[in-house]
Order: C-alpha cells, then structure tokens, then sequence
C-alpha cells in the first residue's frame, strides 16, 4: 500500500469519526422523542402522520406486538413493490416505454428492496421505469432503512430500562427515522451530489452525434430478439455503423443518495456508482463512501447515549473501526499490487504521478485501485451493496475481503440498525464466554444474560451463515445453479458463493458475472434474503423484550468492563472466530485456492 | 392485528407520497433551478450541436485520435443505454487474450511504442463509459496521434498537459485525461490552423 493510499484510509476514517458523535446523539434525541433542532418544521408533519394513521405514539407496545407491526408492515410494502414492478407498463413517467416486469424478477426485487439488500438481477436503465425507482426502490429504500433502525432502538431501550414490559412504539420508531434522520440527510447529499454532476431529470433520454461513428459486426436478430440463422444453420452477422450515442437519464441524485445513507446500494443504473451519471468524480466518490458508513457508524454512539453511558458506544465503534481498516489495508494493497499476468503481457501496473496503475480491469479511472478497494471494503462492511468497480475483476485476495466481510455477518457497520444489533448479538455471546472463563454469570450493562438470550443470539448469528452454505451447496450441486457461472474455474464458485453471502446477510452487491436474472436463482437468491433479514429481526425483538423485563444489577468488584481495550479485543475475537470457523473451507475453494493458481500461473 | 392495519396501510401510502413524490420532486426543482447543467447530463456543446457529456465517454479508433478504455457494452462500445463491466477474472483466459491483443493492436497502430503500456488502456472500464484516461496513457498515444494528423508532437504534448486533471486536493481520485474533451480541443485546434491537417482516415 502507498503512502498516499494510507492517508486516504485515515482521511475517511477520521471523518466517519468525527461526524459519529454530533449524528449519534442527534438520532439519540429523534428517537427518544426529545426536543431537537428540526422540530419546529418537521414536528407538525410527525403529528399530521400520527392523527391519519390513529398512532399515538406513546403507546408502547412489548416486543410482539412491535414485531408483528414490522411484519405487517413490510408485508404490505413487499405487496406494493412487486404489484408495481408487474404494472409499470401501464403506468406513467415511462419515459423508456419499458413493459411491466415479469414475476421471477419482480418476486426476487421487492423481497431484495424490502429486506434492505438492494440484490439486482436487473439491468436498471433497461428494466425499471422512472416511476417504479421513484414510488418503488427508491421509497423501500427509505422503508427499510427505517424499520431497521426501528428494531435496533427498541433493543437499545431493552438494555436502558428496567422491569419493563414494553420496547417502544414501531410506528413513532418509523416515521421518526424517516423524517429527522434519513430525509434531512438524503436531500443534502443528494444536492451535493447533483453539484458534481449525478443526473436529476425527467426528461427522457438523450441523443448526441458521436463525435467518431464506430463500425460493429455483430448477430442479426429477428423481430423476436432471436438469431438470424443461415441455410447452413451458421448464425449470421450484420455490420453497422453507428453514428450516434443515446445517453439514459433520470432521477438519479435522489436515489442514490438515499441508497448509500440507507444502506441500501441498489443502483439507478447496471453498473451502479461506476456509472458516471451515479458517480463522476472523486469528490462524489468520497461523499458516497463517507455516506455509506455514516448511520451505521452514528448509531453506536446513539446507543451509548440512550444506555446514558457513551464509553459503551465508542467501544463498539473501535471494534468495528479496527476490522474495517485491517480488511480495508489487505484489499487496498492487493488491488494496487496489480494482477502479475497482466504484467506479464507488457502492462504497466505502477503506480506513478501519471498513472494510479494496479489492477484496472472493472475499475474507473478518477477512482482507480484505491478509492475502488476501499469503496469495496466499506460497500460489504455496511451491508450496503452499491460498487464503484467490479468485484468479480479484482484479484483474488482482492475479491476474498468483501467476501468475507459479508460473512463475518453485516456487523462491522453493517446495515443501518441491523448492523449494531447483530453486533450486539456478538457482545452477548461475548460476554459469555469471559462469563464462563471466570466462572461468573455474564452480565452486560446490569443485565444478566440468560439461557434465553444466549439461544437468541444464536439463531442471530448463525442463521445467515447456513443460508449461505446450504444454498451455495445446492447451487453447485445442481446444472440450474452451475450453469449461471461466467468464469471458467475457482472463479466460478466464488461467483455463486459471494452471491448467498450477499443475499444471506442482505448486502446486495455481487461477482456480477453470474447469471443471477433466471428462475433457479431470482427464487433461492430471494428465499436467501427473506432468512437472512427477518430470522435476526425476530429474535432480536425477542431479546429485547426479555432484557426490557429483567432489574438492574448494579456493577460489582468481579463485572467485567465493557468499554476497555480488553473487552474491545475479545469482541473483536469473537466476531472473527465465528467467521473464520464457518466459511474457512468454503474460502479455501475460491478465493485463496485462485490466489494460488494466479501465482503459478506468473511464474 | 387489525388494529395495527389502519396504521400499516396509511403510513405505507403517506410514506410513499412523502419519500417517493415529494422528496424527488423537491431535489429535482432546486437541482433544476441552481444546477440545470448538471442535473441534465453536462453535455458538451460544439456550435450549438450536443456532441456528447463530458461525463460519457466515445469510442474512438482513428489514429488521428486518442483512444479511451475499451469498453465491455455489447455489442456496440461505449452505449450509454446499456452501462457494462466485463466481470472477466483474473485468471481467466479470455481475459489474458484481451489483454494481449489489445497491447498488440496499439503496438501495430504505432510501431515506435516500445516499454510497457500503461495498463488502463489495455483493460475494460467498470461502467463501459469510462470518460478517462491516465495521464500516461495519453502521453504514450502522444508520437501516433501527432503522426497521424502530420504536427508536431510539443503541441499535442501541449494540449494533453493542458487536459491533465490531477487528483482533488492531491489525494482523492488519480491523475487522468477526459478522452472526449482532449480529442474535440484536438479537432478545434486543426480548424484553426493553416489547413494542412489531413482529416484522420477510419
């Protein structure tokens, strides 16, 4: 890794840092219902939600009522988004004249849009019209960041009170993320955004002369979209010259900035925040890449400020920081390394004052081998998504980071909300395993741990992991799965094994080579996302209603601390352990046994 | 559990309304009103005529021009509908041949290249719309495209310093070229001369 790739990992950092604690404790007073600086213009819409919706928001629920609120909500969302998709057709702002989506890939996008994956099988400019990213993507994006955060809180409160037998109010929980958090935000990011160049227009798209026609050969199709073939049954090919470029607009800044804050990642167009309309320049770059970790990073220091103990937040955000920046340095190194066949060829990959060099294939320009690695590290830390570069082009250890972020679970950062309550599942189960090398019973924050918890914190944690290895498993054992791989090799298991990695803890971004738009996998990719969201969801709640119930212990002589350096190390522990003794062997079957291979290959 | 249906269905709607109509809308009008350039696609004006954005890059492949990255959209390259990486691995075979016939056709297109080339110009963009190049690879294209168009190499050094973008503030991004802008300020320059620049053949 160079110098100035260093700096950039402690320029981001430290601005993620610096903007957690204003943000966090922002948040903290939105969703404790405190007077705050929006009020004054948002508290009238809040109440305006409330009186039509018959919410009074201080009626609190206990945790099964609040979590059959969340269902029912995303249920109802879940219906809209795939009837939208199935009639966009029929539909206005169309400007593409795009038909309605068929029900593979609409079943497989509301499920990816409602569990906060943002998985696309699609093609963005090619499928979806303006009003179905608009009124659709682009609003579940909103949704489910929203109600991901809403369950976090309710844990948060199941840690702050005492004999309680209520977890807070998911409807107040909703509009208030939605409102003081997440629309504020968007729509400042989103003007930036539109400043440095991201497309804002419902004007359909444009066409400008190319400045050199261009000259292709390519298969002749009929009026079906099949091939053209001759007598002898050969396909035949056309040559045309084209004269022109149609350049695919839209509303893009509004969406995009709010599917980096969400966590979301589901692009406006293909090839996501590679696309220049999504992504122009360095500076958009970096807003985008600070955005992406910002709430989940904030919303540490919100729960330290709602368990009225800060150094409890900070301690959760160090642990998340420290793995982030070693995966960051191994994935930043390698891409900047280069690929030694290419080198091998007569390409140059040093980096240079004219030139960012490293591995260049599925990488822009302006943001070169550093700005995409880390971009690729931050997109799989958070369960975001959205990619500046192609992941299935970087090299194999290159590829192996995202991957195994993704494994680790989506908690370090991880989803907006989702993220600090899977960590929080990790601080139980490491609290109780210190519990038992001393011999005490774990305790964390003066509440005892129980049985009850342990077993919910399981299931948290080891859900995700067997979506993703029964249904790779399945994949690779069927022609269905198989036949969906576009590299020949280890590559091609690492296509299907990051994509239920991705689908399994809802990150949504891809080794995009696969094949993913065809039934086998719209439908296991989809069953992947619905287990991996909703089977944490639930018990989480469940946690939470059970550590609301129990009383306080007050800290003695022999409780261990949870906000030193130790405790931050064995969390840290814990959390890689986990990962390191599930996805190892399927690890060593792609990623690493390439690694291998590319370097036999160079010699 | 019906009585959390009224608030399920009129906050979704209310929501709906909320995020998906009024907070596009309310980005669009004030994008509209203070970056309207921007906001539509910055697109590039030569006499009046939209000849691209200078966000989206063209395909080129006179040796009278710069060429930019090559482009993974199928089949036609650089198409702005159809944005397209190649997911191509790093090992993979199909790659590598890429890659080797790509040095080779630059080598071909100038027979004094010699050295390593620099590798953005031999591998496919993320997007297919790649809008740069590194600045070493404009200097290496500098001798066939100055051959090309019968000038001298200092003047089309002279243009390629002058498009040479470094990174903001030193750090963010990498120092680059906008392929579109280089070659229309290239075709500009030849309008104003004495006329002796043949126009590039295809």
């Amino acid at each position: 890794m160079t110098a100035a790739a260093a700096v950039q990992l402690v320029l981001y950092l430290g601005v993620l840092l610096a903007l957690a604690k204003p943000l966090g404790i922002y948040m903290a007073r939105a969703y404790e219902g405190r007077p705050m600086i929006l009020g004054p213009v948002l508290g009238p819409v809040e109440r305006f939600l409330y009186r039509i919706a018959g919410v009074k928001a201080d009626d609190e629920m206990d945790w099964k009522r609040y979590a059959l609120a969340m269902l029912l909500f995303n249920f109802v969302g879940f219906l809209l988004l795939y009837a939208l998709q199935r009639l966009q057709g029929g539909l206005p702002l169309n400007p593409a004249r795009l038909p309605s989506v068929g029900p593979d890939l609409s079943f497989n996008t509301a499920i990816s849009f409602v569990t906060n994956t943002n998985w696309q099988s699609y093609s963005g400019e090619q499928t979806m019209s303006d009003l179905t990213q608009m009124l659709g993507l682009a609003v579940q994006n909103f949704l489910s960041a929203a109600s991901g955060m809403a369950v976090l809180v309710a844990l948060v409160r199941g840690f702050a009170r005492r004999s309680a037998s209520t977890v807070g109010n998911f409807w107040a929980d909703t509009v208030r993320g939605t409102l003081y958090v997440l629309l504020p935000l968007s729509f400042i990011l989103a003007l930036a955004l539109v400043s440095q160049g991201v497309a804002q227009t419902f004007s359909a798209s444009k066409r400008v002369a190319l400045v050199e026609p261009v000259t292709v050969t390519s298969p002749k199709l009929d009026a079906a979209g099949a091939q053209v073939k001759d007598a002898q049954g050969n396909p035949v090919t056309e040559t045309v010259t084209v004269t022109g470029q149609t350049l695919a607009l839209g509303p893009a800044a509004s969406q995009i900035a709010i599917k980096q804050l969400g966590t979301n990642g589901g692009g406006f167009f293909n090839v996501n925040s590679a696309h220049p309309f999504e992504n122009p320049t360095p500076l958009s770059g970096f807003l985008e890449l600070v955005a992406i970790l910002l709430i989940p990073g904030a919303l540490c220091l919100t729960f330290g400020e709602m368990v009225r103990d800060r150094r409890q937040g900070w301690a959760i955000l160090a642990a998340m920081a420290v793995i982030l920046a070693a995966f960051a340095a191994v994935d930043v190194a390698s891409e900047q390394r280069g690929n030694p066949l290419l080198a091998k060829l007569g390409a140059d990959q040093r980096p240079s004052a004219t030139q960012g060099g490293g591995n260049m294939e599925g990488k822009e320009v302006r943001f070169g081998p550093v700005a995409s690695a880390l971009w690729a590290t931050a997109t799989t830390a958070a369960s975001n998504g959205s990619v500046n570069a192609m992941h299935d082009s970087f090299t194999p250890l290159g590829g192996l980071a995202p991957m195994a972020l993704m494994q680790i679970g989506e908690v370090v950062f991880g989803g907006v909300g989702s993220g600090l309550y899977g960590m929080l599942a990790f601080v139980i189960v490491a609290v109780f395993i210190a519990g038992l090398m001393v011999g005490r019973t774990p305790e964390y924050l003066g509440k005892k741990i129980g049985s009850f918890e342990m077993k919910m914190a399981s299931l948290v944690i080891l859900v995700p992991p067997a979506t993703v290895l029964l249904g790779t498993a399945l994949a690779v054992a069927t022609a269905a799965g198989r036949g969906g791989t576009l590299n020949p090799g280890a590559h091609g298991f690492s296509e299907i094994l990051y994509a239920f990695s991705s689908a399994g803890n809802n990150n949504g971004s891809a080794f995009a080579g696969l094949s993913a738009n065809t039934p086998f996998y719209d439908f296991t990719l989809g069953l992947a996302m619905f287990f991996g969201r909703f089977w944490t969801k639930i018990p989480i709640l469940a946690i939470a209603g059970s550590l609301a119930a129990k009383k306080m212990t007050p800290a003695g002589a022999g409780t261990l601390a949870t906000h030193t350096p130790l405790f931050v190390g064995l969390l840290v522990g814990t959390v890689i352990l986990v990962a390191a003794l599930t996805f190892l062997p399927a690890l060593a079957l792609g990623p690493i046994v390439e690694h291998l291979q590319m370097l036999a290959m160079a010699r | 559990m019906r009585s959390q249906l009224r608030p399920a269905l009129v906050l979704l709607v209310a929501l709906h309304v909320l995020t998906g109509l009024v907070y596009p809308l309310a980005v669009t009008g004030v994008a509209q009103v203070v970056w309207p350039a921007e906001a539509g696609g910055s697109l590039v004006a030569v006499n009046g005529r939209a000849r691209g954005s200078r966000l989206i890059g063209q395909p080129f492949s006179s040796p009278g021009y710069f060429w930019g990255r090559p482009s993974a959209t199928s089949p036609v390259p650089y198409d702005a509908s159809a944005s397209s990486g190649s997911n191509l691995g790093p090992t993979n075979p199909a790659l590598l041949e890429l890659v080797r016939a790509r040095i080779a056709a630059l080598r071909a297109a100038d027979p004094t290249l010699k050295g390593p080339i620099p590798v953005d110009l031999v591998t496919a963009s993320a997007s297919g719309l790649d809008p740069d190049i590194s600045v070493a690879a404009a200097l290496v294209q500098i001798p066939r495209v100055a051959r090309a168009r019968g000038i001298g190499e200092a003047g089309v050094r002279a243009l390629v310093e002058r498009h040479a973008v470094a990174p903001t503030l030193g750090l963010l991004g990498e120092p680059r070229v906008n392929v579109l802008l280089l070659n229309l300020a290239l075709d500009a320059g030849s309008e104003r001369g004495p006329g002796e620049v043949p126009r590039p053949g295809v």
